[in-house]
């Protein structure tokens, strides 16, 4: 039962976790829009949901039989899958690629969506509580 | 949990903007000092913005790398009766560019202004996150 209560959280719990990651990451974006050459970066949502949930893994890790061996896994990643960078729609003279309107659509959206799943997984303690208490 | 590190986040580039605001001030209140401590006319300044990764966490924090003093050629003025004049009559009047100054001031304050932002909206965010399961 508990597992099954387990799994029941499980969807919600790791959209939250990517939800708050990205979060940070355009904090970070919108902190660093006056530093030279900072480069925005972003993850994909849906590859790194479907990634973290295990249906498909973005990342294939390479064979190391040696102790230098590298890894093959991206330096900075969100619950496995990488942290990319966002495409450059005009080019400012110090090499920043903040997108100050961009940046703060997408903290918007991502507020309303991570509120979204908050709710969500309310609703299901509350489900799961009056389960519980249906006798 | 990542959104705490919003806060420091948030709040290194709250320093580092006020600190940027900091230097636009001096530069605009000494954009006529003829003489300083050293016995030179004052040098603009300009801070230097770096990005700082923090560490175990995904993010990127910024600060303040250093303050140097702006290269750009100081300003001569013709003023004879200034007691700072060479001999030909011209006086070296500080490199402080006041419209440089004065949109660097905006620039600052309206990326302070965006942090405030981030920082209310993390808050809001946890605080909400808190009321789970009630």
């Amino acid at each position: 039962m508990t597992s099954q209560i387990d799994q029941a959280f499980q969807f919600q719990q790791t959209a939250l976790q990517l939800r708050e990651a990205r979060q940070s990451l355009i904090a970070s974006n919108i902190a660093n829009a006056d530093t030279p050459n900072y480069l925005a970066r972003d993850v994909d949502f849906a590859s790194a949901m479907q990634g973290a949930l295990g249906k498909n893994s973005t990342q294939l890790s390479m064979a190391t039989s040696a102790a230098q061996h590298l890894s093959g896994a991206a330096e900075d990643s969100v619950l496995g899958s990488p942290v990319l960078y966002r495409t450059v729609l005009q080019p400012s003279a110090d090499g920043n690629t903040v997108n100050m309107d961009e940046e703060r659509a997408q903290f918007a959206e991502n507020t309303v969506r991570y509120e979204a799943s908050l709710k969500f997984v309310g609703q299901q303690v509350k489900d799961v509580l009056s389960a519980l208490q249906s006798f | 949990m990542s959104l705490f590190s919003i806060f420091n986040i948030a709040g290194s580039a709250m320093t580092a903007q006020s600190e940027r605001l900091n230097v636009v001030a001096s530069n605009l209140a000494n954009a006529d000092s003829t003489t300083s401590a050293d016995g030179q006319p004052y040098r603009a300044k300009q801070v230097v913005f770096s990005a700082v990764p923090l560490e175990g966490q995904s993010g990127t924090a910024v600060r303040v790398n250093a303050v140097v003093n702006d290269p750009t050629p100081m300003k001569t003025v013709y003023d004879p009766s200034n007691p700072l004049a060479n001999k030909d009559g011209y006086v070296t009047m500080p490199n402080v560019n006041v419209i440089e100054e004065m949109v660097n001031m905006i620039s600052a304050s309206r990326s302070y202004q965006n942090n405030v932002d981030v920082m209310n909206t993390s808050n809001a965010m946890l605080l909400k996150t808190l009321t789970i399961g009630q």
